[in-house]
């Protein structure tokens, strides 16, 4: 039995032995978190844990216990968007969108550690989510302009 | 005043109408879904790049508790097809069945199991067991081509095969006046052969589909395509039932770049929802995805180009040498754009192409965006490069004094159709100049290329290329469009058009909403279902906004018609006597009545009926967008590492029907397009097997690998097109290569003759030059001059 906090909530999971996170979250229909190799090159399944952005697709979900487990469907909510999912939205930043999940959790990582990062720290924290529909011009932007308006708020 | 700027929903950057639910990751992909008891499917692929199937034996596997469904070509019908996903009539052979008892590259299909769980798949599949005869492979397109070649298509029952026994998949010739009169009159001809290799679609969603059977029986494919009615109808024939028994479904797309239009999958989970009656999902691996999914054709292009006295280009003709890989998917037809676009480009007098598509024990080439015109541009855009500066032109004013205008015939739309006859054509709206104009200001042209060359490690130089693509396939392609309307003054959009992340619902809303004056948010759509939305040839050659938009247009102003008749009823006065204005009817002493009134009327109060219409449009006219790209590159002389330092789109898509968009596709297509130009390339060992098998590998650009990308929108109004729109998706993937690679000539003077610009071959060649090389010794190329 593996305990964890996801998204704030503590859940009592029973799941085999080699099962990664990624496939735990899928298969309870938390279908925010998405996967385009299972090896961790593409950084679709990113999600934070204890607050660092990992590939959930490497990650062993019995590794999991007493940790804090974050996905995307944590930041918003219909009509009640995270400031991060609100500029993607609004800069354009979503093409087919796929990606978008894994983006933002490496964004989330990055405005946590930098609040005001520059275009190269954005640059750095989105290496790890490839992206071909972009070319990340837009989610650079959606990043930058999220950090701004959260600097904002906090002032 | 731009002509987009009297519009009020188009021409706006209105946010995509599926952005907030993609943005909160709401399950709207295809394996979003679960289904009770759903399988899960794998399957066995050729480790051999040519072998007969002798023997294949499942008993073990079928044993093996869990195991639900076994298909090989001994328990699956045998039916020749193409999984190339095009219309009726399909121009690709029919050289596949879904089962075969030949292999014919690294990673074809043997047989496919479907389990209740992946781990029982992946165990099944390795406790089948197969004996193969291995036949001699062959890699090269012009070795298998030669007398005595292996035969990869020796099967009597694929159809439509140019040439099998000589592995000549098609064969293409097409001219306009005497190439080989203009070029033996030329003064100077110029003899070029470039190469350009095996890339990859690397949609970040892999292909994806479930299929199971609804309470009527019939069999339900919910699947990342970009051609659900190609799809449906292709899935009939090759499984051999009635086409009403299927049903396709297409949710949110995570990217298809062409990928997506081939029918790659989808048979395997209907054959599998058919026998066991039970829901099941199949999902390509990385590793699959990256040699036993489609490619972009890789070609070997010679081009012969003639000057005359003063420098102008009077022939041009283009030999290609395409391999197809183990199968001839969209073969005949990238050959076709190849030569149809970059012989039209420039006022050429005489013209030829001949192109010859070739079998493979390789993976199988496919549609990918662009569809054979950066197979085009590069080595064109490479020559004419070369050509200027060999007779000291400017090459930007060298291909403005050269290039097709407004009003002249596209040279060869006739001869080259979408595998057969085309329609002729000319010239509507074209800002190639304006985009030749507005990129080299943007890139600062003038200046650098007049730099003093540099001298240290690293040199600096800029390069650039043009590029045309078309706007749907004229005559064959047709997109309907159904529009009904609501109490509340809102209206359901439904469309075959496909989404795939190119933002086409919200295209289509936006139009709906500009020939009805209402708002974007009440057009509600709904896309790509086989049994409730309207016929759509579907997501490809750049024809969603063209056709689909024209298509909702023309529902729209079917709507609003009637709309407009009951309006002027309601107020009481003739329908000269009212327009319609921000979802109202107004008549001109000011009464007005809300499209909500309207529609309640219509529905509950007298001679009740409801508001709606469908409309079709195909188009005899495929108008090109035009391109204009820059590069900026820094080579480092030591190692041959080009790093791009800038690079400017200047692009005319007509009316950007959503700017935002229309940029993103422009960005997302430039970094495919340098991808494709420095650092993608599939490679295969001597015996054929795929060497980059994940994305640490196969490198796709990521976000610290570009540069400043600065893209134009030079607006033109196309009077065929849904309020002045071209297509936009392609054009800007046609031309990074050459600007990049005329680039480095520039930086250093050498010139790279094939893809990708590898630090390799740039390091080679520097060495072959020398190092000493300074631009005032530009490399004299091995013109042949004739007095």
């Amino acid at each position: 039995m593996t305990e964890f906090h996801l998204n704030g909530q503590l859940v009592r999971v029973d799941s085999p032995v080699n099962w990664s996170l990624l496939r735990l979250l899928r298969e309870q229909r938390w279908w925010g978190t998405k996967h385009g190799c299972e090896g961790g090159e593409c950084g679709a399944c990113a999600v934070l844990v204890d607050g660092r952005a990992v590939p959930s697709c490497l990650t062993l979900a019995h590794s999991l216990h007493g940790k804090r487990v974050e996905t995307v469907e944590g930041l918003g909510k219909p009509g009640d968007l995270h400031p991060l999912q609100e500029a993607f939205v609004d800069v354009g930043a979503i093409q087919c969108g796929y990606c978008t999940p894994g983006m933002l959790m490496a964004s989330l990582e990055l405005l946590r550690r930098i609040p005001d990062p520059t275009e190269a720290d954005v640059r750095d924290a989105l290496t790890g989510t490839l992206c071909r529909c972009t070319g990340y011009v837009k989610p650079v932007e959606a990043v930058l302009l999220a950090a701004q308006k959260m600097q904002e708020e906090l002032s | 005043m731009s002509r987009s700027s009297q519009f009020q929903s188009v021409g706006r950057k209105t946010p995509r109408v599926d952005a907030e639910k993609l943005a909160l990751g709401r399950g709207t992909f295809a394996d979003d879904l679960e289904l009770p008891g759903m399988l899960t499917l794998g399957v066995l692929r050729s480790p051999h790049a040519h072998a007969r199937i002798v023997r294949i034996d499942t008993s073990r596997a079928e044993e093996l508790d869990g195991v639900a469904c076994i298909l090989h070509h001994g328990t699956v019908e045998r039916i020749a097809y193409s999984s190339a996903g095009q219309g009726h009539p399909e121009p690709s052979p029919w050289d596949m069945f879904a089962f075969d008892v030949k292999v014919r590259h690294v990673g074809d299909r043997v047989a496919a199991v479907a389990a209740e769980t992946p781990e029982i798949a992946q165990q099944a599949l390795d406790l089948i067991e197969v004996e193969y005869e291995v036949l001699p492979a062959v890699l090269d397109p012009m070795e298998a081509m030669v007398e005595g070649a292996p035969v990869i298509h020796d099967e009597e029952d694929a159809e439509r095969i140019h040439d099998a026994n000589r592995n000549i998949v098609a064969h293409l010739q097409a001219s306009k006046g005497d190439v080989e009169e203009a070029l033996s009159s030329a003064s100077r001809v110029y003899e070029r052969t470039y190469e350009m290799g095996y890339v990859q679609h690397a949609a970040i969603e892999p292909h994806i589909a479930l299929a199971w059977m609804d309470e009527d029986d019939r069999v339900v494919v919910r699947t990342a395509t970009q051609v659900p009615f190609h799809c449906r109808r292709i899935l009939a024939r090759v499984l051999n039932i009635p086409l009403k028994r299927i049903r396709v479904l297409k949710p949110r797309v995570g990217g298809g770049f062409g990928g997506k239009q081939e029918i790659l999958i989808e048979d395997l989970v209907a054959l599998v929802a058919l026998r066991t009656g039970r829901p099941v999902r199949y999902e390509m691996t990385r590793a699959e995805e990256l040699h036993a999914a489609r490619t972009r054709h890789p070609h070997r292009t010679t081009l012969r180009a003639g000057v005359d006295e003063d420098g102008r280009l009077v022939g041009l003709s283009m030999n290609i040498l395409e391999n197809s890989g183990a199968y001839g998917c969209h073969a005949l037809t990238v050959m076709c754009v190849a030569g149809d676009k970059a012989l039209s480009l420039y006022r050429i007098p005489a013209l030829s192409l001949d192109a010859i598509a070739v079998y493979t024990n390789l993976p199988v080439g496919g549609a990918f965006r662009g569809y054979g015109a950066p197979q085009g541009f590069f080595p064109l855009e490479s020559l004419i490069d070369e050509i200027a500066n060999d007779l000291g032109k400017d090459p930007l004013e060298y291909r403005r004094d050269h290039a097709i205008r407004s009003g002249d015939p596209l040279p060869m739309s006739k001869a080259l159709g979408e595998g057969r006859e085309g329609f002729e054509q000319t010239i509507g709206s074209s800002g190639l100049f304006e985009c030749i104009e507005t990129g080299g200001a943007s890139i600062d042209w003038k200046t650098k290329r007049s730099r003093v060359p540099g001298k240290g490690r690293f040199r600096r130089g800029v390069g650039m290329a043009c590029a045309m693509q078309g706007s749907g396939i004229p005559g064959i392609d047709m997109a309907a469009a159904g529009l009904k309307m609501n109490e509340d003054g809102s209206f359901n959009l439904t469309a075959g058009a496909t989404d795939i992340g190119t933002g086409a619902d919200t295209m289509l809303a936006q139009i709906v909403a500009e020939a009805l004056t209402c708002s974007v948010e009440d057009v509600l759509v709904y896309t790509s279902d086989t049994d409730l939305t309207p016929f759509d040839t579907g997501a490809y050659a750049s024809s969603t906004t063209y056709l689909s938009g024209g298509a909702a247009k023309k529902a729209a102003e079917d709507v609003k018609e009637q709309i407009t008749v009951r309006g002027a009823r309601m107020l009481e006065v003739g329908v000269e006597d009212v327009h319609v204005e921000q979802a109202h009817v107004v008549s001109t002493d000011g009464r007005k009545v809300s499209f909500s009134e309207i529609c309640l009327d219509t529905l509950y109060v007298e001679e009740q009926f409801q508001i709606q219409a469908v409309a079709s449009h195909m188009s005899y006219v495929s108008p090109p967008p035009f391109a204009a790209q820059f590069a900026e590159v820094e080579v480092d002389v030591e190692t041959g590492i080009v790093r791009i330092l800038r690079f400017v789109s200047a692009i005319d898509c007509g009316v950007a029907v959503n700017p935002q968009m229309a940029e993103g596709q422009v960005e997302g297509a430039v970094v495919q397009g340098l991808g494709y130009a420095i650092s993608e390339e599939m490679i295969f060992t001597e015996d054929g097997s795929p060497v980059l098998l994940d994305l640490q590998d196969y490198h796709i650009p990521t976000a610290r690998d570009l540069p400043e990308l600065v893209g134009h929108l030079v607006e033109t109004y196309e009077e065929t097109g849904p309020f002045g729109a071209k297509a936009v998706a392609e054009i800007p993937i046609d031309a990074p290569a050459p600007a990049v690679a005329n680039a480095v000539f520039d930086a250093v003077g050498v010139r790279i003759y094939s893809l990708p610009v590898t630090p390799e071959k740039v390091w080679r060649a520097l060495q072959r030059k020398g190092r000493s090389f300074s631009p005032d010794t530009k490399d004299k190329n091995r013109a042949t001059t004739r007095s």
